[in-house]
Formats: structure tokens, C-alpha cells, sequence
């Protein structure tokens, strides 16, 4: 009846799981406390969990992955705590196979469930309002990819309290991830989290490409896009390129897992180096799926806070989109010692190494920004140097991984795992924070607060170096990565002092939580009422903070670059006298079915309970057809309630028709 | 319409087909100076393709999961791991029947959508009809050859080689499932509401889709069978 | 009005509306004619064991009949209308061809250069 559940799949002997999922209980019991403690149920129902619109989604995007980042941020101090008492005699307080799982709940939350999350909620934020678009071109399943991306990020919270979750890293590598090594459910778990979040993820990548293809104000040609708008559209196009290749990757692996076939086996022909191969022809393009928008953050902060056009315009998009051709051409690199031969490693290391160079382009495109600019050091200006400084670092010992001789030694040893969080926290997260500050006023209509995100930058900028220098330094005297203990005296000072700088970062973190806290407090004091805090160049900046629900009353004609600063310098009156209907798609539970149905029949899948599995199925196949019939999709919102909404921003002109 | 100078409506901008596609060179003919229009892109032409381009997108990304497979098929059909080898499993014969009806199928969904751009409702549906059993016939085939594998001890537990071509050929079939219900769904959609623009857009799609599936195909019966037998 | 029906892909292009729908109705019989002799030609080779029928023959054929049902099935062109699907469609044939050429490339190499997994081949089935 229940498959292979029973109540002893349920780690209560272990007290550092029970304890996390106690904390985890009490978290979400206060959370639903709360809410039904304020009635808020039918609204929390009516305006956001089946809301369409794209602001409301990317909000609840950010929520997600601010979550996530403070679960994935709690499996790296465990981590650190281990390696840092780990030596000699000592074990630590992990047992391997509870270690195993932490770094890869680690790895596989900060891809998927922190930093995907984070850069398509920024996405769904601003996109539309730099385009001049009403909505995305689909809006429900716009709402369906949340829903699927947040059923993955449910299954990982899952699996700590039921079951386990994997052992075999956040790529799952065959044959350690095969039914004959890893038995238990733990990888399951990592599976359908994957699959069903990556699905959400290609509709998101299919959803913005027709939106930025068809959607655009009139007069933003493609070369008058902002440079955001061109970075995810590169985005969006690798995402509909790669993630197909996620979900054929997984979904042999699950071939093999549950119905007994030899794609990655050891045995009967089946070969796990195919696996390696196809996992990375995704993960390569993965890699720069999480960079390019952030490239497009920095991009509009630089012009923006140095008060200056963007140095180079034309060759930022070009080098964005080169980057997003040969970050197709290199996923060798990451299996160079293989046994390729040389021919194959040569190509890879020279596409690789090429890629150094668009990317280094745009890193002189935003220094020559700046130089000669009013630059104002305000927080996301702080984010953005941080990155450049901390981003080169980090490219350039990618360029030293990217010679094959080189990766002989270094591969799978804690200078990679430095390299990658070099660029990944200084490129990615980075970014993340300086575009979340940057447009804070845009979608929740006040800014951050200014200090704690000053004192918050410089703990995670200080605390990036300590913590992840001395690894650069521990791969070259030879430690790997994932290892729950050693017994070499040399590389103890050093883990402890990589222990001491995620502290920092730590501290970073909890200034940041209480930066969110003071900000919504304080919201009166630093509401933005003008609609242009930064004095911004983009579109998204003409409007009202927050955007009114369908963005745009009338739809600006775009002129030049930067649009919104080409306005003001024609003086531009923003004010309307006359409004029109404007047609608005209805919010729908479909999404939200239909990603609770997909969180079911995955946990059916991964506990083998076949029944519920086709009943979870069926239910997905009916939301959908029921949707099919279901003629009540959109409504004219009406003139006067335009003319109301945009009159409490001040912006209906006193002449009338 | 206002007589307010800064904002052009929609009205003329729709006339042509494609415009507001280029919405840009629209206003430049129309040596528009305003800085504001009033229209959103939801008339009914950008909209229908909006959606169709959103579904080509989704049949590209589609086509990168068939390339995974594809891929995956080339190299492991030689490792039969002592089992069964292509050449002794595919019956040809039975296979050009297979490929028939999906070919033929392909056919009748073009004349299903002729048919509907004619506003002929009773022809749409007729040739879906046909469309339907075709592919069922298809399906019902491929069920067919896989019972016979496994039945010889050929399943897909086998060998890396019958894992990697059950699983190109089923994913393959189980889209054409997918197609079928599509197009269940679209008869009864037609005969309940007639051909609105809701129902020829998603008619576009769905023939879209169709003959996209025949593209793979064309694809599982030169790589799988044809390479199969020939290239011992 | 019949919105839907203004030359998207996978629409017949020109004249279908009103009945009079000579025109498209020409282009998927040509497009059925040419896929079905596509089909039948390599089967033929190598039904008759004919030394034609080589993968690069078979490949051709294939690659045809693909292009065929692209241009009359689908009706993809170089139109204005159609210009980002066409873009589409060719990004996806080059990245099919990176994701099938580059994996055989790269184990192609493995398996010269590794010594083979001994359970991958073996005798032939009976």
C-alpha cells in the first residue's frame, strides 16, 4: 500500500537530523500559524499562490530562494565544521555517509533552489518592465514553472525528514548513483527533485524567449534592449538548449534505477562515462545559464551609478552572445583526465580558454564605464566592484583548469572547488544581492536598508577570501574534495581558517536576514515614491514603485538605448489624460495543481507507491484538459479603474478628453 | 479615439498582418511622433502567434531531448553485451508499415488543418478521425514489436543496446500517445465550440506537433532499423 | 476573423482561405510524394542488400526526407513572418549536431584510448 515507506524511514535515532527537522516543523508551523492567525488564507489563495502575475511570481521566486540559500548555507558551516575538527584521531561529528549527504543537498540547493530561483526571479521582476511589456507572453505557466521549480525544492526538504537524500554528489555521477551502489532512496529523491524543477525551469526558458521575441514596446529594437533583456534572452535560449539534456540524462538514469536497464551500469554493456558526457552538456551551459543574467545586473548598475551610458553596448551584447555559443563547445573540461587523448583535451582547453576572452571584454566594457563617471558607491555599486575584483580571480584560475596538463593535477581537489565558488559567490551571488538591492524599490516600493547591507557586503566580500583562499592553497598541497576527515598535520591550519571565514560569511548572512526585517519595519521611511530612486536609465524605472498590476497604461515608444533616461532628457510627460481598457489574464489554480500533483507523483515514484503515482498522473492529464475547456482565462480591466490606480500615482494629466 | 497627440491607438497599427510583430517599422510609416501608445500587443494575430511560437520553441527543446537519445543509441547499439544484435531482432517489413501510418497520419493532419482553414468543421474533425486511428495503429504496431522482444528474451534489461533503443523508440511512441490525447481532446473541443481562434491555434499546434513527431521518426527509422539491418 | 490562419508555421502560406485552397493543398502532396519515395528508396537498398546502402546513404536520405517535411509539412521559410522560427529551427540542427557529433567524438577517443569494458561487446546472440 504504501510502497516502501515505513515509519522507520524516518531518522529519529539521529539528533542532528531531528533536531534540523524540528527547526524546520516549527518554522513552517509558525508560518501557517500566522497566517491563519491573520485570515489570510483566501488572500494569500487569491492574490499570490494562483496570482499570474509576473511580479507577484517573481517575489515568490525571491522568497524561495532566500529560503534555500539559508538551508544550503547551513549544509556549508556543517561542512566546515567537519573539515575543521576532522584531522588525525579526531572523526568530527558527521558520519561519512551523513557528510556525503550534506554536500550534496549543498550543491544540489544552491544550483537549483538558490540560485536558479534567484535569477528567474529577477527575471520575472524586471524583464517585462525593461521590454515594455504588459505581462510574459504566458502567464499561467509562468505560474506552473514556480510551482514545479518549488516541488523540487519541497522533495529536498523531504528528504531530510523521510528517507535520506543522495550520497553520490550534486551530479549524481554513474555508476555511484546506480540502483547497485546507492540503494536506497536518497538518489531518488535527487532525481525528481531535478527532473521536476528542471521542466519548470525549460518552460520559464521558452515562456521568456517568446516574451522577449514578440513582446516589446514599440520601437525597442533588439539592438535597443537593455543589456538585462539581451542577457536573458541568451538565458533562456541555453536554457531551451540545455536542459532537455538534464532530463534525458535523468530520466535514463531512472530507467536504470527502476525498471532494471544498463545505460550507466557496470554490467551488460552499459557505460558510465556516457553519463559524465551527457550530465555535462547540460551542466557546462548550466553554468553560464546562472552567470549571463547577473553579466546583465551588472550591466545596468555600472551605467546607472557611474551616471553614464554603457561603455560598449554592442560589444556587451556580442560578447554575451559568444559566450553563449562556446559555452556550448567546452563541457570536456570537465572530464579531461578521462582518457580523451590529447586531440579532444586540446579542443576543449582551447574553447575554454577562449571563452576568457568575451569575458574579459565585458569586464573592461564596465571598468571604462565607470572611469570617467560620477561614480556613487551606494550598496549595489559596492555588490558590483566586489565582483569584478573577485570574478577575475576567479576566471583566471578557471583559464588554469582550462589547460588539460594542469587539470591532470588539480581535478576533483579543493582548487577547483575554490575556482567554482570563486566565480559562482563572486560572479552569481554577488550579482543576485547587488540586482536584488538594486530594484528592491522597483518591486516592493522601498529600498533596503543601507547600512546593513554596507556592513552585510563587506562580511561576505572579507569573509569569500578567508574562507575560500586557504582551499585554492590546500588543492595544491593535494587535498580533494569531499572529505569527511585526514589525517595530513599541514592542511589542519588551513581548514580551520576556512572554517573561520564561513563564520564571516555567516555573519553576513544573519545582517542580511535582519537588513529584510529592518527594511520592511522602516518601509515608511525609504518608500519610493518618485518611481526613480537611482535616477535609472531603463524603462522599468518610468513606472510607478511597485508596477500597478498591468505595468503599463500606455505603452511608451522607445527611441533609443536606455529609454526611460532619453525621456527625461526630451522631457517626456509620463502623465496620461486618456486611458483605454486594458485586457489581463485571470489568475488561475491550474499552476498550482498541477505543481502539487507533480510534488505528489514524485514522492510516489521515489517510495515505489505505484497506485498513488498513476493517481498523481491522472491528476496532472485532467488540470490540464479541464483548463483546455475552460473559456474564463483574461477580462478588460476598465478604463476608470486604470485612470483610478494610475491617478493615486500622481499620473493622470489635468487636461481630460 | 482621443484627439490627445502623444498617443497613437492600435486600430491601424493591426491592419497588417505581421505589424505590431515590427512594431517598430509600423510607427516609423506612420511617421509617428508620440511617445505612447495606447495598444498592447493582444490583438488576436500576435497573440495566435505568440502562442505559436512559444510552442515552436518548446518542439525545438523537444528535439534536443530526442538529439540526448539519439546520441545515447548511436554509441551503445553496438554493446549488446552478448545479447541480440539489431540485425537479428527488426522485422523491415513490419517496420514500413509502422512508418506508413505515421506518414500517412502526417498527411491527413495537413488535410485536417486545409480543412479547417476552409472553415469546414465537419472535414477538421473527419480528418482528425482518420489522423487518430492512423496513429493508433502506429501505437499499436510498436506495442506489438515490443511484446515480441521481451517475449524472446530481447527487453530492455537485456543489453545497454535494447535499453537505449526501447527507450529512443518509447519515448518516441509515448509522445505520439501524447499527440493522440492532444488530438482527442481537439475533436471534442471542435464539435462542442466549433472552430473558434482559440481552437485553430491550438489546431496549428497540434499538426505542429504531429509532424514533428513524424520528423523524429524518420530519424528512429533511418538510425535505428535501417542503420540496424544494413550496417552489419 | 480567422486570425490564426495569417501564415503562421505549420499553416498552409498561401490561398487556403474560402475553400479555394489549391495551392496547399499542392504543397503536401508534393511534400507526401517526396517523403514517401525518401522512405522507400534506402528501405529498397537495403532490403535488397544493395552496396549503396551505406550509413552515409542511408544518412542522406534521411536528412532529405527532413528537410522535406520542414519545408511542405511545416512550411518553414524564410519569411519575415517565419524568420525566428527558421532562426530556431537552425540553432536546434546545429545544437543536435554539437550534442550527437561531440559525445561520439569524445567516446570515440575513450574507448581507443581506455581499454574497453570487458561486459560492452561480446559474441554474437544466436
Amino acid at each position: 500500500m504504501l510502497g516502501k515507506l515505513t515509519l522507520s524511514a524516518i531518522p529519529y535515532t539521529n539528533p542532528i537530523i531531528m533536531g534540523a527537522v524540528a527547526f524546520m516543523l516549527i518554522c513552517v508551523a509558525a508560518v501557517l500559524g500566522a497566517i491563519t492567525y491573520l485570515g489570510k488564507w483566501k488572500y494569500l489563495w487569491t492574490e499570490w499562490l494562483t496570482s499570474v502575475d509576473h511580479k507577484k511570481i517573481g517575489i515568490m521566486y525571491l522568497i524561495l530562494a532566500g529560503i534555500m540559500l539559508l538551508r544550503g548555507f547551513a549544509d556549508a558551516l556543517m561542512m566546515r565544521a567537519q573539515q575543521a575538527l576532522s584531522y588525525g584521531s579526531n572523526m568530527g561529528y558527521l558520519p561519512p555517509g551523513h557528510f556525503d549527504q550534506v554536500f550534496s543537498a549543498h550543491g544540489t540547493i544552491m544550483i537549483f533552489f538558490m540560485a536558479m530561483p534567484f535569477i528567474i526571479g529577477l527575471m520575472n521582476c524586471i524583464l517585462p518592465l525593461q521590454i515594455g511589456a504588459r505581462d510574459v507572453a504566458f502567464p499561467l505557466m509562468n505560474n506552473l514553472s514556480l510551482w514545479l521549480t518549488a516541488a523540487g525544492a519541497v522533495l529536498v526538504n523531504v528528504s531530510l525528514a523521510v528517507g535520506n537524500f543522495s550520497r553520490a554528489g550534486w551530479l549524481g555521477f554513474a555508476p555511484l548513483s546506480e540502483l547497485h551502489y546507492s540503494p536506497g532512496v536518497g538518489v531518488d529523491y535527487w532525481i525528481w527533485a531535478l527532473q521536476i524543477s528542471g521542466i519548470g525551469t525549460t518552460l520559464t526558458g521558452v515562456n521568456f524567449i517568446a516574451t522577449i521575441l514578440k513582446m516589446r514596446a514599440p520601437g525597442m529594437k533588439l539592438m535597443r534592449m537593455p543589456v538585462f533583456a539581451w542577457a536573458s534572452l541568451c538565458t533562456s535560449i541555453l536554457i531551451v538548449a540545455a536542459f532537455p539534456l538534464l532530463t534525458v540524462t535523468l530520466a535514463l538514469l531512472t530507467m536504470d534505477r527502476y525498471l532494471g536497464m544498463h545505460f550507466f551500469t557496470n554490467s551488460l554493456g552499459g557505460d558510465p562515462m556516457m553519463y559524465i558526457n551527457l550530465i555535462w552538456i547540460w551542466g557546462h551551459p548550466e553554468v553560464y545559464i546562472l552567470i549571463l543574467p547577473l553579466f546583465g545586473v551588472y550591466s545596468e548598475i555600472v551605467p546607472t551609478f557611474s551616471g553614464k551610458r554603457l561603455f560598449g553596448y554592442t560589444s556587451m551584447v556580442y560578447a554575451t552572445m559568444a559566450i553563449s555559443v562556446l559555452s556550448l563547445i567546452v563541457w570536456l573540461h570537465h572530464f579531461f583526465t578521462m582518457g580523451n587523448g590529447a586531440d579532444v583535451n586540446a579542443f576543449f582547453g582551447i574553447t575554454t580558454m577562449i571563452i576568457a576572452v568575451p569575458t574579459g571584454v565585458k569586464i573592461f566594457n564596465w571598468l571604462l564605464t565607470m572611469y570617467r563617471g560620477r561614480v556613487r558607491l551606494e550598496t549595489p555599486m559596492l555588490w558590483t566592484i566586489g565582483f569584478l575584483i573577485t570574478f577575475t580571480i576567479g576566471g583566471m584560475s578557471g583559464v588554469l583548469l582550462a589547460e588539460p596538463p594542469a587539470d591532470f593535477v588539480l581535478h576533483n581537489s579543493l582548487f577547483l572547488v575554490a575556482h567554482f565558488h570563486n566565480v559562482i559567490i563572486g560572479g552569481v551571488v554577488f550579482g543576485i544581492f547587488a540586482g536584488v538591492t538594486y530594484w528592491a524599490p522597483k518591486i516592493f516600493g522601498f529600498r533596503l536598508n543601507e547600512r546593513l547591507g554596507r556592513a552585510a557586503f563587506w562580511c561576505w566580500f572579507i569573509g569569500f577570501y578567508v574562507a575560500f583562499m586557504p582551499l585554492y592553497a590546500l588543492g595544491l598541497m593535494g587535498a580533494t574534495r569531499r572529505m569527511d576527515h585526514y589525517d595530513v598535520a599541514a592542511w589542519h591550519p588551513l581548514f580551520i581558517v576556512a572554517a573561520c571565514g564561513a563564520a564571516i560569511i555567516f555573519s553576513g548572512i544573519i545582517l542580511q536576514v535582519a537588513q529584510v526585517v529592518v527594511s520592511i519595519r522602516q518601509r515608511e521611511l525609504t518608500r519610493d515614491l518618485t518611481g526613480d530612486p537611482w535616477n535609472g536609465r531603463t524603462l522599468e524605472w518610468s513606472l510607478p514603485s511597485p508596477a500597478p498590476a498591468y505595468n503599463f497604461a500606455r505603452i511608451p515608444v522607445v527611441r533609443d538605448r536606455d529609454a526611460f533616461w532619453d525621456m527625461k532628457q526630451r522631457g517626456v510627460d509620463l502623465k496620461g489624460a486618456t486611458f483605454v481598457p486594458i485586457h489581463m489574464p485571470r489568475n488561475k489554480a491550474a499552476g498550482f495543481i498541477i505543481g502539487g500533483c507533480a510534488f505528489v507523483l514524485a514522492f510516489a515514484m521515489i517510495w515505489h507507491i505505484w497506485w498513488l503515482a498513476i493517481a498523481a498522473l491522472a491528476g496532472v492529464i485532467v488540470t490540464l484538459i479541464r483548463h483546455a475547456f475552460d473559456e474564463d482565462r483574461d477580462y478588460h480591466l476598465g478604463a476608470e479603474e486604470v485612470r483610478r490606480v494610475e491617478a493615486l500615482h500622481g499620473r493622470v494629466a489635468a487636461r481630460s478628453t | 479615439m482621443s484627439s490627445d497627440p502623444t498617443v497613437l491607438h492600435a486600430g491601424s497599427l493591426a491592419l497588417k498582418p505581421g505589424y505590431a510583430d515590427h512594431a517598430a517599422d509600423a510607427l516609423r510609416d506612420l511617421r509617428q511622433s508620440g511617445d505612447a501608445v495606447d495598444f498592447r500587443l493582444d490583438h488576436h494575430h500576435d497573440v495566435a502567434s505568440t502562442i505559436q511560437l512559444g510552442f515552436w520553441i518548446y518542439l525545438m527543446s523537444d528535439c534536443l531531448l530526442f538529439s540526448g537519445l539519439f546520441a545515447t543509441y548511436a554509441l551503445l547499439n553496438s554493446h549488446t553485451a552478448g545479447g541480440p544484435a539489431a540485425s537479428q531482432l527488426f522485422d523491415l517489413p513490419d517496420v514500413l508499415t509502422e512508418t506508413m501510418f505515421l506518414l500517412f497520419s502526417s498527411f491527413t493532419c495537413g488535410l485536417a488543418t486545409l480543412a479547417m482553414s476552409a472553415d469546414r468543421r465537419n472535414a477538421t474533425v473527419g480528418w482528425l478521425a482518420v489522423t487518430f486511428v492512423l496513429g493508433l495503429g502506429f501505437i499499436g504496431m510498436e506495442v506489438r514489436e515490443f511484446a515480441h522482444m521481451v517475449a524472446i528474451g530481447a527487453g530492455p534489461g537485456r543489453s545497454a543496446f535494447l535499453s537505449s533503443f526501447f527507450t529512443l523508440v518509447a519515448t518516441h511512441g509515448l509522445h505520439v500517445t501524447c499527440g493522440l490525447i492532444f488530438m482527442a481532446v481537439m475533436m471534442a473541443a471542435v464539435l462542442k465550440k466549433g472552430l473558434t481562434p482559440t481552437n485553430r491555434a491550438r489546431l496549428v499546434n497540434l499538426s505542429l506537433f504531429w509532424h514533428f513527431l513524424d520528423i523524429i521518426w524518420v530519424g528512429v527509422f533511418s538510425l535505428v532499423y535501417l542503420f540496424g539491418v544494413a550496417h552489419r | 476573423m480567422n486570425v490564426a490562419n495569417e501564415a503562421v508555421a505549420g499553416q498552409p502560406p498561401h490561398g487556403a482561405r474560402g475553400g479555394a485552397h489549391g495551392p496547399a493543398r499542392k504543397q503536401y502532396i508534393i511534400g507526401f510524394a517526396l517523403a514517401l519515395a525518401l522512405t522507400l528508396i534506402p528501405f529498397a537498398l537495403v532490403m535488397n542488400h544493395a552496396p549503396a546502402a551505406t550509413p552515409l546513404v542511408i544518412a542522406g536520405f534521411a536528412i532529405g526526407q527532413i528537410v522535406v517535411h520542414v519545408v511542405y509539412f511545416l512550411h518553414v521559410d524564410g519569411s519575415q513572418e517565419k524568420r525566428w522560427n527558421l532562426m530556431a529551427l537552425l540553432y536546434t540542427a546545429v545544437m543536435v549536431f554539437i550534442v550527437i557529433g561531440g559525445s561520439l567524438w569524445i567516446m570515440h577517443h575513450l574507448y581507443v584510448n581506455m581499454v574497453p569494458h570487458a561486459s560492452m561487446h561480446g559474441r554474437v546472440w544466436k
